[in-house]
C-alpha cells in the first residue's frame, strides 16, 4: 500500500491556512488572493482524493507495461473548477476594481448595520455630554438616526 | 422522449442565454426569447412532475451512459414539483421586471435576460441533477449569473453588497468543492444515488463528518442561522424583481440540496436533534431579527431567514410527513416571498423609498396593492384560508405525531415566530396602508409600465391563493414526495442500474466493465462494493485504494 502523498498533504494544508489568513484581511484585493489560493488548495485536494498517479487515462493508447492508469474523472471535476475559479476571479477582480474608483481604495467598508449603531452610540455619547438635562436632545438625535438608518 | 424532457429544462435557457446575447441590441427579440423559453420550460416541468408522480422518478444518464458512469438527471416529485413552482415564480419576475424597465435600464440592457436565463438554467440543473459534483457546477451556474445581477449598476452601496455576497457564496462554493474531494477520497463516487449505496461503509465518525460539511454548505446557501449573515446585507440593495428572484429561488435551491442529500446520502430513521436546534434558532432569530428592521426589504429579507427555519424543522424531524411538510411549505413559501419582495418594490417606486417611518407620511399606495399585500401577508403568516395555513398545518401535524417532547418544544417556537411574523405584517400595514391623520391623500396614477408590474405580483399572488385553492392535491403529491424521499428505493431504482442497487450488492462482479482498460472511479468504487470480504476494513478504503490501483510503485 502507497503510502499517502504527505508533501501533497502538507502543501494543500498550507495554501488553506494561508487562504484563510488572507480572507481575513480588509483589503479586498487581499479577499481575492486568498479566494485564489483556496481554490488552488481544494484542486489540489481534488487531486490528492484521486489516489496514486498512473498511465494516462487514454482507451487505446499502447500502455507501458502492467502500469495502471490514473482515475481520469478527479482531473476532469479538477479542471471544471478550475475554469469555475478563473471565471469568478475575474469577475471578483472588476468588483475589486470598481470599488477602487467608487472609494478610492479597496478596503472593505464596515457593515451598514454596524455603522449605524456605532453613530447612535456617538451621537447619543455627545448629546449626552453637551446637555446631561435635557432628556429630549438624545431623543430627536435618535430620530435623525433613524432617518439616517432609512436611507440604507 | 424522457431524456430530452430532462434535458430541455436545462439545456433551452442557457442556449436561449446564447441566442439573447446575439441579439444584444434588439431588446424585443431578447424579450421573445426570455419569455418563449421560460414559457416551454415551465410546460416542460409541469409534464415532469406529471410523469414522476405517475411512474415514480424518471431518470436519464447524459450522452447514453447509465449511471453511475454518466452524469445522470433525475426527476423526482420532489425536483419536478419545485422546479414548476420555481419556474412559474421566475416567468412571473421576467414581467415585472420588463415592466419596470429594469430589464432595459441605461446600463443593464443588454446583460439583463441572457444572465437571467443562465440563472434559470442554474436553478434547473439544481433541481435536476443527481450528481453530486454536477450539483457543484449549477450551483455555480446559477451564483455566477446572481452575481452579475446583484452588481448590474454597480453604484457604492450595490458594489458593497455585491461583494459581501459574492464572496460569502464562494467561500461556502470552496467548501463544497473541499467536501466533494473528500467525499470522492472516501467512497470513490459523486452519483448521488450510487452514494447513498455506498456511504453506508464508511465508519460513522467518517460519514457523520462528511454529513455536517455538506449541512455547512448547504446551510450557508440556505440562510441558517447562523450562516445567515450575508442575506439581510446583500438581498435588499438589488432592484425589486431581482431580489424577488433571489430570494425566492435560491434559498429555495439550497434548501433543496440540502433535503435531497440529507434524505438521499446520509439517512437517518429518527429525529436530527442539531438539525432541530439550528431550525429553533433560525425561526426565533429571523423573525427577532424582523421586527427591528426600519427598511421594508430588510425586513422582508430576515422574514425570509426565519421561514427558512420552518422548513428545516421540516427536515429535522425525518419522517415522511415532516419532510412532506418541508416540500408543502417551500412550495408556498417560493411563490409568498417573491410576491412580498415585489410588493415592496411596487410600494417603494410609487412612494419613492422603503423606510417605514418615512412610507407612513407618503401617500398612500393604490388600493389593488393593498389588497395583493393583506392576501400576501395573511399566507405568509399562516392564517387560513391561505397557502401559508396548509404548509404549516402540514408541519405542526408531523411534529405532533413523530418527534416527542424536543418537536413539541420547537413547535412552541414555531407559533410564537408566526405570532412575530403577523406582528412584523400588521407594522408594515399600518406603515405603507393604513389611513392616518399625517398621510397626504391618495393620488391617482397610471401609466403602463405599471401595470405590467401590477399585473406580474397579482399573478404571483394568485399562484399562492391557487396553492390553497388546490390544497387536496398538491398536499397528496408532496406527501407521496415526502415518502418517496425517506424510503430511498424509488430513486435508486430509477437512477442505478440492477448491479449497484443496495439489494443486489453480492452479485455485482460480474457487472463489472470490461475492455475501458482504466479503472474510473466508478469502476472502482463498483469493485470495492462487490467484493467487501476481501477488503474487509472499509475504515481505511480512502488510502487502502492506493493497493488496489497503484500498489506496485
Amino acid at each position: 500500500m502507497n503510502p499517502p502523498d504527505v508533501a501533497a498533504a502538507v502543501v494543500v494544508g498550507g495554501l488553506f491556512a494561508a487562504g484563510c489568513y488572507l480572507l481575513l484581511q480588509r483589503t479586498l484585493m487581499r479577499l481575492l488572493f486568498g479566494f485564489l489560493l483556496l481554490g488552488h488548495a481544494t484542486n489540489l485536494l481534488l487531486l490528492i482524493a484521486a489516489g496514486s498517479p498512473g498511465a494516462p487515462p487514454i482507451i487505446g493508447a499502447a500502455r507501458i507495461g502492467d502500469e495502471p492508469s490514473a482515475d481520469p474523472l478527479p482531473q476532469a471535476m479538477a479542471l471544471t473548477a478550475i475554469v469555475i475559479t478563473f471565471a469568478l476571479t475575474i469577475f471578483l477582480l472588476s468588483l475589486v476594481y470598481r470599488s477602487r474608483q467608487l472609494h478610492g481604495n479597496d478596503e472593505v467598508r464596515d457593515d451598514a448595520e454596524d455603522r449605524r449603531l456605532a453613530e447612535n452610540q456617538q451621537r447619543e455619547a455627545s448629546a449626552a455630554a453637551a446637555d446631561p438635562h435635557r432628556t429630549n436632545g438624545s431623543g430627536q438625535a435618535r430620530t435623525a438616526a433613524d432617518e439616517g438608518g432609512n436611507t440604507l | 422522449m424522457k431524456a430530452l424532457l430532462l434535458f430541455a429544462p436545462v439545456a433551452l435557457p442557457l442556449i436561449a442565454a446564447g441566442l439573447s446575447v446575439a441579439f444584444w441590441r434588439r431588446s424585443a427579440v431578447q424579450r421573445v426569447v426570455g419569455f418563449t423559453v421560460l414559457t416551454l420550460v415551465l410546460a416542460d416541468a409541469f409534464a415532469l412532475l406529471y410523469l414522476a408522480d405517475r411512474d415514480g422518478p424518471v431518470a436519464v444518464g447524459m450522452g447514453g451512459w447509465s449511471a453511475p458512469v454518466g452524469v445522470a438527471l433525475v426527476a423526482d416529485r420532489t425536483a419536478a414539483l419545485l422546479l414548476g413552482m420555481a419556474l412559474t415564480v421566475c416567468l412571473g419576475i421576467l414581467v415585472f421586471s420588463v415592466g419596470q424597465g429594469s430589464a432595459e435600464s441605461q446600463e443593464a440592457k443588454p446583460a439583463f435576460h441572457p444572465t437571467y436565463l443562465v440563472l434559470v438554467g442554474g436553478v434547473a440543473l439544481a433541481f435536476l441533477t443527481g450528481d453530486l459534483f454536477n450539483l457543484f457546477v449549477a450551483f455555480e451556474v446559477m451564483l455566477a449569473a446572481s452575481y452579475v445581477l446583484i452588481s448590474l449598476g454597480t453604484d457604492a452601496s450595490r458594489v458593497h453588497a455585491g461583494m459581501t455576497y459574492t464572496l460569502a457564496s464562494l467561500l461556502s462554493s470552496l467548501l463544497f468543492l473541499t467536501t466533494l474531494a473528500l467525499v470522492y477520497g472516501a467512497t470513490g463516487t459523486v452519483n448521488l444515488a450510487h452514494l447513498s449505496v455506498r456511504i453506508q461503509e464508511l465508519p460513522d465518525g467518517v460519514r457523520s463528518g462528511l454529513d455536517l460539511l455538506l449541512l455547512i454548505v448547504f446551510g450557508i446557501k440556505a440562510a441558517m442561522v447562523p450562516l445567515h449573515f450575508w442575506l439581510p446585507d446583500s438581498y435588499p440593495t438589488a432592484p425589486a424583481p431581482i431580489t424577488a428572484v433571489l430570494a425566492a429561488l435560491l434559498t429555495k435551491v439550497g434548501l433543496y440540496a440540502m433535503v435531497r442529500t440529507q434524505t438521499l446520502v446520509f439517512a437517518r430513521d429518527d429525529t436530527w436533534v442539531p438539525l432541530m436546534c439550528l431550525a429553533t434558532a433560525t425561526m426565533l432569530l429571523g423573525l427577532l431579527g424582523a421586527i427591528v428592521q426600519k427598511d421594508l426589504n430588510r425586513m422582508l429579507s430576515f422574514i425570509l431567514v426565519g421561514h427558512i427555519g420552518y422548513m428545516l424543522f421540516g427536515l429535522a424531524l425525518f419522517t415522511a410527513d415532516g419532510i412532506g411538510g418541508t416540500l408543502l411549505y417551500a412550495v408556498h413559501h417560493i411563490a409568498v416571498q417573491a410576491a412580498l419582495f415585489l410588493i415592496a418594490g411596487l410600494v417603494a417606486g410609487w412612494s419613492g423609498t422603503a423606510a417605514l417611518q418615512r412610507l407612513t407620511t407618503a401617500p398612500p399606495p393604490p388600493t389593488l396593492l393593498a389588497v395583493l399585500f393583506l392576501v400576501t401577508a395573511m399566507s405568509l403568516a399562516g392564517l387560513p384560508p391561505f397557502s401559508g395555513f396548509i404548509g404549516k398545518v402540514a408541519l405542526i401535524e408531523a411534529g405532533v405525531a413523530g418527534g416527542g417532547a424536543l418537536a413539541l418544544g420547537v413547535l412552541g417556537a414555531l407559533l410564537v415566530s408566526s405570532l412575530l411574523t403577523v406582528y412584523a405584517m400588521a407594522r408594515v400595514w399600518r406603515a405603507v396602508f393604513a389611513q392616518g391623520p399625517e398621510r397626504p391623500p391618495r393620488v391617482a396614477r397610471r401609466d403602463r409600465r405599471n401595470r405590467a408590474m401590477l399585473a406580474a405580483t397579482a399573478g404571483i399572488v394568485l399562484v399562492g391563493v391557487g396553492l390553497a385553492v388546490a390544497a387536496g392535491p398538491l398536499s397528496r403529491v408532496t406527501e407521496r414526495a415526502g415518502a418517496e424521499l425517506k424510503e430511498r428505493t424509488a430513486y435508486q431504482r430509477a437512477v442505478l442500474p440492477p448491479e449497484f442497487r443496495p439489494a443486489t450488492t453480492a452479485g455485482a462482479g460480474e457487472a463489472r466493465q470490461t475492455g475501458t482498460g482504466w479503472r474510473t472511479g466508478t469502476d472502482r468504487a463498483e469493485g470495492a462494493a462487490a467484493d467487501p470480504p476481501v477488503q474487509g476494513n472499509r475504515a481505511d478504503r480512502g488510502t487502502d485504494r492506493g493497493t488496489d490501483r497503484g500498489g506496485g510503485r
